[in-house]
């Protein structure tokens, strides 16, 4: 585990922070702008907090929202710059290379970059640094739709490859689902929820984890296909998503956002819908006046469900209730 | 060499200027473009004086500075037995204040466009905050390195009345290529004046050309 325990006081904003991440994997630190995640990064960085070792002996990596490369050096002059100054060897420069695919532009001028390519060198200099602690202050803000698509892919394979724990600020609820393993929520420089990314997504008595953010994250298999459709064996169940996806017993993440859900007393027989769930109430949270969150169990996984507070007290819905899940979409990511 | 003996030594001082200047000049520019004190008007204020005074107002004050009598002057004399007024070493001092500001103002201005997230990066990459100054602020702020050192040198090869007060007129050691041109002028000798002018005249402009359209490459990179 990493400690991280940091305070600043900026008058109007104080960050008072004190919680551990697991050494592997990628920690996501979410929240809204102004809730001091980049504050946060920064501190770990040794930019901002005052005391501890100097920014370059600290051994991590920062990928900077954006890429802001030097300009007077080449993509390979950008790369050596960290590999030089590296004082471990424990990420290897040609696999890095590899992993971001960056052969083919080791010779350009770092101007002739597109958006997504100069952050793909970026955080293969932050790599080449050989870091014992990689922070990525929202890497993909600053880039469109579609660059954003085509770099999730180079995120997906740090997640799988690389040994080198990651913190991960973002505050796009899709991304740190889709990345993240470990998640730390900040709100007013605070922490308000930490854990196991499906155990904080399974929450529903955080505020900024409502609405659109709410939903969780199931890992599943592919394990057969129908009508276009796969179905995914989540240990618990099944659940069919439009699409083929390989059987090849590669367990992926499947995201089901809370407004996608919604509870029913009896099991539907004549539905369009393509998954209905068994599943018991566990908790029923008020969010605000017309809207609460509920979390439903199937087998060992939860679910949440946004619905009104007028439903739950039309069904009369209570803890410990069996009810039916019905899901209207599901994400697949990985 | 009676004719070209000044431009030589013209050369010689601008040379020498130049290379003090962007020595000194570094980093005094480095901390006006970084410093957020309250003493950095007061600082920018003495730094860009000689823009606006006249020469010979800056010439009498370090004629008296310098002079065997002077806080300078004095200690120089102690130091090395001659004085510092009417010689090419003190020629160099006042050269090197009279040309400060314009050292001085192109690299800070190239300091102050550096983005502080450049530098940051720099250091977490593992650059101590000299190692990225020589590795990224340096070569970054290179336009503004050119364009000190062209001015400076084009700006103390024109000086003039700076020269006249502190270093009057002593050929071989003061007698520069602006006094010598005067001189020529003075004893109506044209063809000489000519000569020179137009040296300097072509100089001149080669270097500010040459100084633009390198901006201009460089602008468009």
């Amino acid at each position: 585990m990493i400690r991280l325990r940091h305070k600043v006081n900026k008058g109007d904003f104080v960050l008072d922070i004190d919680t551990e991440i697991p050494d592997t994997g990628i920690t996501g630190v979410f929240g809204e702008s102004g809730s001091g995640k980049t504050t946060l990064l920064r501190c770990i960085a040794g930019l901002e907090g005052g005391d501890g070792p100097p920014v370059h002996r600290r051994d991590v990596g920062y990928v900077f929202q954006q890429p802001t490369l030097f300009s007077h050096l080449d993509v390979r002059g950008n790369l050596d710059y960290g590999a030089r100054r590296a004082r471990s060897h424990r990420v290897e420069g040609t696999h890095v290379i590899d992993m971001l695919e960056l052969g083919t532009l080791l010779d350009r001028r770092v101007e002739t970059l597109s958006g997504g390519e100069a952050q793909r060198v970026a955080i293969a200099a932050a790599l080449m640094r050989s870091p014992d602690l990689v922070l990525m202050d929202e890497p993909l803000a600053s880039l469109d739709r579609r660059r954003k698509d085509e770099l999730l892919p180079y995120f997906d394979r740090l997640h799988d490859e690389l040994s080198v724990p990651v913190v991960y600020v973002s505050h796009d609820i899709e991304e740190v689902s889709r990345l993240c393993d470990h998640l730390v929520v900040l709100e007013k420089g605070a922490v308000v929820a930490d854990g196991s990314l499906f155990d904080v997504l399974s929450r529903v008595d955080v505020p900024l984890l409502a609405g659109r953010n709410a939903g969780v994250v199931l890992w599943a298999t592919p394990v057969d296909h129908e009508y276009g459709l796969t179905k995914f064996d989540f240990g618990d169940g099944d659940i069919w998503v439009p699409g083929e996806f390989p059987a090849d017993n590669v367990p992926m993440r499947l995201r089901i956002a809370a407004t996608d859900v919604s509870i029913m007393r009896e099991r539907p027989e004549q539905t369009t819908i393509l998954n209905v769930l068994r599943s018991t109430v566990e908790e029923i949270h008020r969010v605000d006046a017309a809207r609460a969150l509920v979390r439903l169990v199937v087998g060992n996984q939860s679910l949440l469900a946004q619905v009104t507070n007028r439903s739950v007290a039309r069904l009369q819905l209570g803890e410990g209730d069996r009810v039916f899940a019905q899901l209207k979409s599901v994400t697949v990511r990985h | 060499m009676s004719l070209y003996g000044p431009l030589w030594l013209s050369a010689q001082l601008a040379a020498v200027t130049t290379v003090i200047l962007i020595l000194l000049g570094t980093p005094l520019s480095w901390w006006l473009a970084r410093t957020s004190t309250r003493w950095k008007p007061l600082v920018q204020a003495i730094v860009d004086m000689p823009i606006v005074l006249p020469p010979t107002v800056l010439g009498f004050y370090l004629l008296i500075l310098l002079g065997p009598r002077g806080a300078i002057g004095s200690w120089w004399v102690s130091l090395t037995d001659s004085a510092l007024t009417f010689s090419f070493a003190g020629l160099v001092i006042a050269s090197c204040v009279y040309s400060l500001p314009f050292a001085v103002q192109p690299m800070q201005n190239a300091f102050e466009d550096l983005p502080e997230r450049v530098l940051e990066r720099a250091w977490t990459l593992g650059a101590s905050k000299l190692d990225a100054f020589f590795s990224v602020a340096v070569p970054l702020s290179m336009r503004g390195f050119v364009s000190a050192a062209v001015l400076s040198f084009a700006h103390t090869l024109g000086e003039f009345g700076v020269v006249l007060m502190v270093g009057g007129n002593i050929p071989g050691e003061t007698r520069v290529v602006s006094i010598a041109i005067y001189d020529h002028v003075e004893s109506l000798d044209y063809a000489a004046a000519h000569r020179l002018s137009l040296l300097l005249l072509v100089f001149a402009f080669a270097v500010l050309f040459a100084m633009f359209a390198l901006n201009q490459r460089w602008s468009r990179r």
